[in-house]
């Protein structure tokens, strides 16, 4: 016990110390904190309509975030499947990239939840004993239980390999049933996450089975895209550089640009079925990618956000094809950052919103997000860039220390 | 500020106070005015139980505290009553498209006898809250031929028809009814499978033994599940804290019903359980003018509703998602 406090404080002390840029970067993210705390405040003293939400579309840019990221948290398990399964080392080392991440976006996605319920006060309604959660009717119930799950599998296991590694000891075997366990449970979550909007017969444009298909494949390229970046950004900028190696970054690579290619097809099968049966499902779709005509207005906020989104993506795949520009890091670069954009276009705004256009009676109301709510948004995602940075500073400080990989 | 208003503000207490915050200094008063919501949320409110695991003790003390509630915050004596639901009773509605003639008397009463959100005439933001939406179609657009498919239900056989999707519920012609149109309003349809309680992550929302789903207000967490899984878009969100004039609030309440909600809940059409609980009529089959609204029992093989579904032209509105309304649409 004494062991594991002096490896806390330990901790501690290295993820607050460092270079002047680790600091500028450390403030920075604190501005985004600050600021979106301040506007969550601001939503608690008087409530949710300082949002663009109301009862027409009833979710918005809270729930398409919280969406976006178990998708880039259910990513880790593409490094810990080849690295602790297929016994693939060179993730060895980028392995804890991967867990603090799904760490990071869980924090991102629950603290999106926060935001976006009525009575937060009344959240514990929704546990075990002491509230009356509706289990197993309601998936987001389930949703609960799995991503609170997989957020402490996320913490305990790369936790206790530090800790080992600072004790200079090997990690017991018991800790292998938990690494197997996070590799169901990775996928679980965001199958679970679809099933929230799929299972709803009112929503047609949800109620498809593509839904978690669609989710899964979405989430395994931009997770590794994700990753890719982070990678290339602590290779250029920190002296870890000779611990992430090319082969590591390339496979991640190709990880990104199959599932990229499977999500796209999934896209087209899903645009194909609707446009072509031309039931009046396709409302939604046609909504989303041409607007909507009503008494001779157009309704059609979404369209450029649904283009650019199908561009972005579509341009990443160019990019990765080609050996040529795969290989130019700064080419990767990009086409990492439009593919991690373009999918959160498409989850963010392309998927939960339309949902909701026209409304169940036939209205057709257009929902953007108040510039309140969107600060609380990117408060939310300073949050897990803030516990990203700091542990990672503290898990490659301690690994980089007593575990040096040979060369 | 004149006198009257101070008045006024007073009167209305805690809601207003808030409302003034936000509509004042966006920039400073936040900070300086904030409150844990922990400590804007009384300890006793925090920890009160799931209706249904109330006993009849703890019910009582709860209703004292929401009285007490309702005499600070907007100046009335209420009565919050817990009816229980009648024995051998599930309510059905049906109403006669042909004779509606989109009048909305009945969405107005509702609004009265339910103490819905009015509009602020201080805040903007506050507007008015309905449970009953009447849509206009265009005759022309009714589905020719669908009408013919019958779906057997447990009270009857009924017949599908009209697409929603054409709607308009915001109609303003200078009289009405429009030759061209029929209208349907369209209120909780109270689902005999409703998806709406099946969703709830906290079952803050169920089917009560007399076949109405009912919220407690004190349950709900606000996340609006229920909402994007109604078909029928019958349920309503509380953005902010509803505006009620004193002397426009419906004291006859029920925990289950017309009580006056909070912020940040759901809330929706109960078929009036304050009333029929008692037998009364429920308010928009009162106010309607044409008598195009019928109310009873669907377990009485005699009542009037059970007479239409076994003789008139009677749908239901999406049929084909299963949810099994119980509200019942017909024709002459
Ligand atoms: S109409 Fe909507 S709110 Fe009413 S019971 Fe059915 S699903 Fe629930
Ligand atoms: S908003 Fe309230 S009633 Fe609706 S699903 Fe959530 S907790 Fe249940």
């Amino acid at each position: 016990m004494r062991n594991f406090v002096q490896f806390i404080l330990y901790s501690l002390r290295i993820a607050l110390s460092g270079n002047s840029k680790y600091y500028a970067w450390l403030a920075s993210l604190l501005v985004l904190v600050i600021f979106g705390t301040y506007s969550y405040l601001y939503q608690l003293q008087n409530g949710l309509i300082i949002t663009g939400m109301r009862d027409q579309v009833s979710w918005g840019l809270y729930i398409s975030n919280f969406t976006f990221f178990v998708g880039v948290a259910a990513s880790a398990v593409l490094i810990v499947v080849p690295l602790y399964v297929y016994n693939y080392r060179e993730f060895e080392y980028i392995v804890t990239f991967g867990e603090f991440l799904a760490v990071s976006a869980l924090i991102i996605a629950l603290t999106n939840v926060l935001a976006d319920v009525g009575r937060v006060d009344r959240l514990f309604h929704m546990f075990p004993i002491i509230g009356t959660p509706n289990w197993p009717d309601s998936m987001l119930t389930w949703d609960i239980i799995v991503l609170n799950g997989y957020l402490l599998l996320n913490l305990l296991i790369p936790g206790y390999k530090l800790y080992k590694k600072y004790m200079n000891q090997e990690p017991s075997n018991w800790i292998r049933y938990f690494i197997l366990l996070s590799i169901p449970w990775a996928i679980s979550i965001h199958t679970v996450t679809a099933f929230i909007y799929a299972g709803l017969s009112a929503r047609p444009y949800w109620n498809t089975a593509l839904m978690a298909p669609r989710f899964i494949a979405s989430a395994f390229t931009s997770g590794p895209a994700m990753m890719i970046l982070v990678l290339l950004i602590i290779r250029r900028y920190t002296f870890y550089r000779k611990y992430i190696s090319d082969k590591a970054i390339s496979t991640l690579t190709q990880i990104t640009l199959i599932a990229m290619i499977i999500n796209l097809f999934l896209l087209l099968s899903e645009i194909y079925t609707v446009f072509y049966s031309a039931t009046v499902h396709q409302i939604s779709l046609k909504y989303l990618f041409f607007g909507l005509e009503h008494d001779g207005k157009l309704y059609a906020a979404l369209t450029p956000i649904a283009w650019i989104s199908v561009l972005m993506q579509v341009t990443s795949v160019g990019l990765l094809l080609p050996k040529r520009t795969r290989q130019n890091f700064k080419a990767l670069a990009l086409a990492c950052a439009l593919n991690f954009g373009g999918v959160w276009l498409e989850k963010g705004m392309g998927l939960i919103v339309p949902g909701f256009v026209p409304t169940p009676i036939g209205e057709i109301w257009e929902y953007m997000p108040s510039f309140m709510e969107a600060v609380i948004v990117l408060g939310t995602i300073g949050w897990g860039l803030l516990v990203y940075t700091l542990m990672l500073k503290v898990a490659k400080t301690i690994e980089g220390k007593q575990n040096l990989p040979e060369e | 500020m004149d006198r009257k208003k101070e008045a006024q503000d007073k009167d209305m207490g805690r809601r207003d106070f808030i409302k003034k915050v936000a509509v004042g200094s966006a920039v400073t008063a936040p900070l300086m005015n904030f409150q844990i919501p922990i400590v804007r949320v009384s300890l006793d409110e925090l920890l009160q139980k799931h209706f249904k695991e109330m006993s009849e003790e703890e019910k009582k003390r709860v209703i004292e505290r929401l009285e007490k509630e309702h005499r600070e915050r907007y100046g009335v004596d209420v009565k919050i009553k817990t009816t229980e639901p009648l024995k051998g009773v599930v309510w059905g509605y049906a109403l006669n498209i042909k004779r509606c003639i989109g009048c909305r008397r009945c969405v107005y009463a509702c609004v009265k006898e339910n103490n819905q959100s009015r509009a602020s005439p201080e805040d903007p933001t506050v507007g008015e809250i309905h449970w009953i939406r009447v849509v206009e179609i265009e005759k022309a657009k009714i589905e020719p031929g669908t009408e013919g498919t019958d779906f057997r239900t447990k009270f009857g056989d009924v017949k599908v028809g009209i697409s929603l999707e054409e709607g308009e519920h915001y109609y303003d012609p200078e009289k009405v009814p429009e030759k061209e149109y029929i209208y349907i309003p369209i209120q909780c349809q109270q689902c005999e499978k409703p998806p709406c309680v099946k969703v709830c992550p906290t079952k803050a929302t169920w089917k009560e033994p007399d076949g109405v789903i009912v919220v407690d207000y004190n349950w709900c967490i606000g996340c609006r599940y229920c909402m994007a899984a109604c078909p029928y878009w019958a349920r309503r969100f509380n953005w902010t804290w509803p505006y009620l004039p004193k002397d426009e609030i419906n004291p006859d309440m029920h925990y289950l019903g017309n009580r006056i909600r909070y912020r940040g809940v759901v809330e929706k059409c109960t078929f009036c359980i304050q009333r029929t609980r008692e037998g009364r009529y429920p308010a928009c089959l009162e106010a309607c003018p044409v008598g195009a609204r019928k109310f009873g029992n669907l377990l009485d093989p005699e009542s009037e509703i059970r007479k239409i579904i076994d003789e008139k032209r009677v749908f239901r509105l999406k049929e084909e998602l299963g949810t099994e309304p119980k509200f019942f649409y017909y024709m002459d």
